[in-house]
């Protein structure tokens, strides 16, 4: 469904972030973008979205194809009308409009009223809080409402592929749960293909099928979820276990430190 | 005390108008953080336009009035593409240097079209004022009190209920979000600089026919600033209760000042104004409403 092809994006003319990143998201399925801070997990993100300019990013070599048709170098809003949107990281509601304005403005690039309604009562059937809440000002509603309100405004344009960035970023871990379980059931009962970028690993790997690590700009590993949840080097670096349960010492740290393997 | 209700009334009526000016300045701001210095410069160059039309043989005001409706939206279309999109991503003061530029090529432009005489700009309005108990109310006060109202009206009635509305408050909000959601940009910028434009005809026809069309209509739309500073940049309930404010402060000013002085206080107490709510709150008493969640 949307594959990336070597993929470079430079900043303010200089600074390459991205070194030729190439994925590929299946129809249907959760992929996860895995890796540490500044990996370039959102920037790859920014480059499917076509919103690198704000930021004076730009994608200076690859090509991005989504169901055939390239996307690179288009207008956001034209990415959006063929089936791609975005959550971005930190949530970014519309404080102050309502939640419920916040959702209609989601919808922006569609204009079929009716199916706009029944849209708004689907983004009401998966966060049912959201509907108590929909008159309030968006700013004041919690960090998990917020992270709902985020994703359905996402859905309301009706995308065949959401992009979520950290979905799970500053939330109490029963809600992170929440939330993965709601990105699970979008996948399975609406079709709704998912890339997902997070750092908390373990919950991602969990809910995926298919996993790609990212390190200083590349793409260093990448596997079926249940194999990456199962190799040594993932436990180690992503998922903070070394053996499974045993917490480590110093007594080991001193004598021996592990070596990332995709390093050498 | 008579003379207290009467200066407030027209006071107020006369704020309106300062408020649907000040609302096309806080719409460009909020939406694109651009602060236009031009927005008095567009109020002029439409009462000027507007005279002109009046002063040609034949020309019903209400034509007048569409034309230059019309006209002025297509202006602040031209100007935010023409001017502004190139700079966006730029650097804050390059973008307010442009709208001073913008400012002085709008006189300029206005005096070459038409000269630089005073001219007048008369409009089917009684002269005589309405007696209502104490208060004096003058007609052409009351009409421009109506015609700001009924565009405020339509203004919170598109940024509430049409989604394009939405769609523009969402930008002010976040615009890189808005991006992502397949709102288009660029659009709700010329968007909210049309909006602009049409305020300032509403302006620039109402003063112009109060004082007279002359590259000094310019200042008068300039009070947008204190009427911004009082209610905030980025409000717009504080853009209509700034001017409020600030018509009646003008008005009284006039009443019990000019007789001392001779004169003139009204050109620059709303300025006063303006300082001495900067020293208080920087910004505005409604502007800047940050969300924060304890």
């Amino acid at each position: 469904m949307l594959k990336l092809n070597n993929i470079e994006v430079v900043y303010d003319r200089t600074i390459l972030v991205l070194h030729g990143v190439s994925l590929e998201v299946p129809k249907g399925q959760i992929v996860a973008l895995l890796g540490a801070n500044g990996a370039g997990k959102s920037t790859t993100l920014k480059a499917i979205s076509g919103v690198l300019k704000p930021e004076r990013g730009e994608i200076i070599a690859g090509s991005i194809d989504f169901n055939g048709v390239r996307i690179d170098h288009r207008e956001p809003a034209e990415i959006v009308k063929l089936g791609i949107s975005q959550v971005m990281e930190g949530r970014r509601v519309f404080e102050h409009l309502t939640a419920e304005e916040n959702l209609i403005a989601g919808a922006h690039t569609r204009h079929d009223r009716r199916q706009i309604r029944q849209d708004l009562e689907l983004v009401y059937g998966y966060f049912p809080r959201l509907a108590e809440r929909r008159h309030v000002k968006a700013g004041y509603l919690s960090g998990g409402e917020q992270q709902m309100l985020a994703i359905g405004r996402g859905l309301m344009s009706r995308p065949k592929l959401m992009l979520l960035d950290e979905p799970s970023l500053g939330l109490a871990p029963l809600l992170v749960e929440e939330i993965f379980e709601i990105v699970l059931r979008l996948n399975q009962e609406e079709d709704v293909t998912v890339l997902l970028v997070e750092q908390n690993a373990a919950m991602a790997l969990s809910i995926a099928h298919h996993g790609y690590i990212m390190e200083n700009g590349r793409i260093v590993l990448d596997g079926p979820a249940e194999v990456l949840r199962n190799n040594e080097d993932i436990k180690e670096f992503y998922l903070g276990l070394s053996e499974v349960g045993v917490r480590k010492s110093y007594r080991d740290v001193k004598h021996y430190r592990r070596r990332k393997r995709w390093l050498s | 005390m008579e003379f207290f209700f009467d200066l407030v009334t027209n006071g107020l009526l006369v704020g309106l108008t300062y408020a649907l000016v000040a609302l096309g300045f806080v719409l460009i701001y909020k939406a694109t953080s651009v602060i236009n210095f031009a927005q008095g410069d567009l109020v002029m160059f439409a009462g000027y336009a507007a005279a002109v039309m009046l002063g040609m043989r034949g020309m019903p005001v209400w034509l007048m009035a569409l034309v230059l409706a019309v006209g002025m939206v297509v202006l602040g279309f031209v100007i935010e593409r023409g001017i502004l999109r190139p700079l966006v991503g730029q650097p804050v003061i390059a973008v307010i240097m442009v709208t001073i530029g913008l400012s002085f090529v709008l006189q300029g432009l206005v005096a070459i079209l038409w000269g630089a005489s005073t001219r007048d700009l008369p409009l089917p309005v009684r002269m005589e004022p309405y007696i209502l108990g104490p208060v004096f109310l003058s007609p052409i006060n009351l009409v421009a009190a109506v015609i700001a109202i009924v565009f405020l009206i339509a203004f919170g009635l598109f940024f509430t209920r049409s989604r394009l509305g939405v769609a523009m408050r969402a930008v002010a909000d976040d615009q890189q979000a808005a991006m992502v959601i397949g709102i288009k940009v660029p659009r709700v910028f010329a968007l909210s600089w049309a909006i602009a434009g049409l305020a300032a005809a509403a302006g620039g026809v109402i003063w112009g026919n109060m004082l007279g069309v002359d590259t000094f209509l310019a200042l008068v739309g300039l009070k947008v600033f204190p009427v911004v500073i009082l209610g905030g940049l980025d409000s717009i309930a504080g853009a209509i209760i700034g001017g409020l404010i600030l018509g009646a402060v003008e008005s009284l000013a006039a009443g019990y000042l000019d007789p001392y002085v001779g004169g003139g206080t009204k050109d620059f107490i709303p300025y006063v104004l303006m300082i001495l709510v900067l020293f208080v709150r920087p910004y505005g008493f409604f502007g800047h409403e940050t969300i924060e969640r304890v």
